[in-house]
């Protein structure tokens, strides 16, 4: 069953189509990666499903319901979390506290936000960072706690937007290893990643955007020998 | 201890009047007391939830003309805009969030500006409802003595810490943390910051406006160049806050000690006495610069300094 659809949209800005026509589908509980070069219309695709954007065209499906066209924070609530490529961490509150305001989404008691913050904080493996200001966390903590705030919401589907940029390698296992528990847990994924053995080696399958046209679409295998995306991302071989 | 330093203080506060004070001073500590409720109703919007009001006058004028009018028009007593504030100032702020509440940072600040000369310009024109320039008189006060007027400040002041204490702890306060950290973030999470940020609004409007409805009583005369004024309201309600420690419980309170106190004591400075503004906005740049958190925030760089001080 698709959980979430994404039927024809197109987004403009200004005379920019920076997305057209792209219609892809994402399976329950699946990973599905989406990549391209810069300036592609990866997180613009994001900002559409996510509600910050109404595309220009089309419409966004989720769960048989349509959601282009709400709030992000009505997004949010109908199930879907999302991270930022560009972390935003509630800068002046300690770790814990940041996970327990998105916690407070499905709960009212303060006490209940905080079992759910606990058990995100843990799941990310923040536990020892739990009372730290986050304005003072080191880039991968604080991408760790974008995740940690995102799962605090309790989602059916999360929207991970390069979650590994500029993390070493002993941090790209450990992050490659959150993403796994994530899916184990029945929760349906789409990544944005630039990292290609990251994306090759977690996708269940892939969707290639090029100046906001969908390229390709299909297992890390067929995408790894599409010759379409060799081109997009290699150059032509024949012009050099 | 933490949780019982609140009623100590209002303990000890209840007390004073009973050690004989004289009228100047009873004046002085009902203004503090005050500048501590308009504080705190400013902090719960611009030091929690980061909604930088310019305009609290706004609120304040309206809670005290609810009470003059209400004496005024009605012949009832004044103290009735004590509760009718609360629903007035309600729908004034609903107002004023519409509008004012879709701008963001120093736009939300210039607006908020605008509202308050508005309403001052209107309170100024509309002689029929406002009596105009010429302000309303309460021409029987309810008390001579200034004490009974220090309990019901001191009452107003203990609710309104409770009150913030109550919503900055519970899901509004993450809700409203989370927004002044950042919106967009925020909205992603599922926060409806519009709603969230009106909630905001009302809770310190409502504050300010039964701050405002006091001192129509208290004072016993108001007209729109006093209680709609832009730097004795709007600027002194930020500066209260500022200094004493944005987003402190205590800040408010500490805030508005020493900003009453400069007041008066620059006012008894022969010559310098109208240039107390000048001061307050010295005062201001010198926080800005040292203690950007205020007092309260930045107790420890505080003590720091002032060691550093007596060593050298």
């Amino acid at each position: 069953m698709a959980m979430l659809e994404v039927k024809g949209v197109s987004r403009f800005f200004g005379g920019l189509a920076a997305l057209s026509d792209v219609s892809f589908s994402v399976e329950k509980g699946e990973i599905l990666g989406l990549i391209g070069p810069n300036g592609a219309g990866k997180t613009t695709m994001f900002n559409v499903v996510n509600g910050f954007y109404a595309p220009s065209r089309g419409e966004v499906w989720f769960k048989q319901k349509k959601i282009s066209g709400l709030k992000p924070h009505q997004v949010c609530r109908t199930g879907i979390a999302r991270t930022f490529q560009v972390v935003k961490p509630l800068q002046r509150m300690s770790v814990l506290d940041n996970v327990i305001a998105s916690a407070f989404l499905r709960v009212k008691s303060r006490a209940e936000a905080e079992g759910i913050a606990l058990e995100a904080i843990k799941f990310t493996g923040l536990i020892d960072d739990m009372d730290m200001i986050s304005k003072g966390l080191p880039l991968g903590k604080r991408k760790k706690l974008e995740i940690a705030r995102a799962l605090a919401t309790q989602p059916e589907m999360i929207l991970l937007d390069e979650s590994f940029a500029g993390l070493n390698s002993a941090e790209l296992d450990e992050s490659i290893g959150i993403i796994r528990k994530i899916k184990d847990r029945g929760i349906t994924i789409m990544i944005i990643e630039h990292h290609m053995k990251v994306i090759m080696a977690i996708s269940d399958r892939i969707v290639v955007l090029s100046y906001g046209q969908k390229l390709a679409e299909g297992t890390p295998h067929e995408i790894g020998h599409n010759p379409l995306v060799i081109e997009a991302y290699l150059g032509e071989a024949e012009s050099a | 201890m933490k949780k019982t330093l609140p009623l100590i203080i209002a303990g000890l506060l209840a007390l004073l009047p009973l050690i004989g004070l004289s009228s100047y001073w009873m004046h002085i500590l009902i203004l503090v007391i005050m500048w501590s409720v308009i504080g705190m109703a400013w902090n719960l919007l611009g030091g929690y939830c980061g909604q930088v009001s310019f305009g609290h006058a706004a609120f304040f004028g309206v809670g005290a003309y609810t009470a003059g009018i209400l004496y005024n028009k009605l012949g009832i007593s004044a103290w009735w805009g004590l509760p009718a504030s609360i629903f007035i100032v309600t729908i004034f702020a609903l107002v004023i969030g519409y509008i004012c509440l879709r701008l963001k940072g120093p736009f939300f600040a210039l607006g908020t500006l605008a509202m308050g000369v508005i309403l001052r310009v209107s309170a100024e024109n509309l002689s029929g409802i406002t009596e105009g320039d010429l302000g309303i008189m309460i021409r029987q006060r309810t008390w001579i003595e200034k004490t009974w007027y220090f309990y019901i400040i001191l009452l107003l002041a203990v609710i309104a810490f409770y009150l913030v204490k109550k919503v900055v702890e519970s899901k509004l306060g993450y809700y409203f943390v989370a927004i002044r950290e950042d919106q967009d973030a925020a909205e992603s999470l599922g926060i409806n910051t519009t709603l969230y940020k009106t909630i905001a609004l009302c809770l310190s409007a409502v504050i300010t406006g039964t701050a405002g409805a006091f001192y129509t009583n208290y004072m016993g005369y108001i007209d729109p160049k006093i209680v709609f004024a832009l730097h004795d309201i709007s600027i002194v309600t930020i500066m209260v806050v500022m200094v004493g420690g944005v987003a402190t419980y205590w800040g408010p309170f500490v805030g508005a000690i020493i900003m009453v106190f400069l007041a008066e004591l620059i006012r008894t400075i022969p010559k310098l006495g109208a240039a107390h503004h000048t001061f307050f906005g010295i005062l201001l740049i010198v926080i800005i610069i040292f203690l950007p958190n205020g007092i309260t925030g930045d107790n420890p760089k505080l003590k720091k300094l002032l060691r550093i001080g007596k060593a050298a």
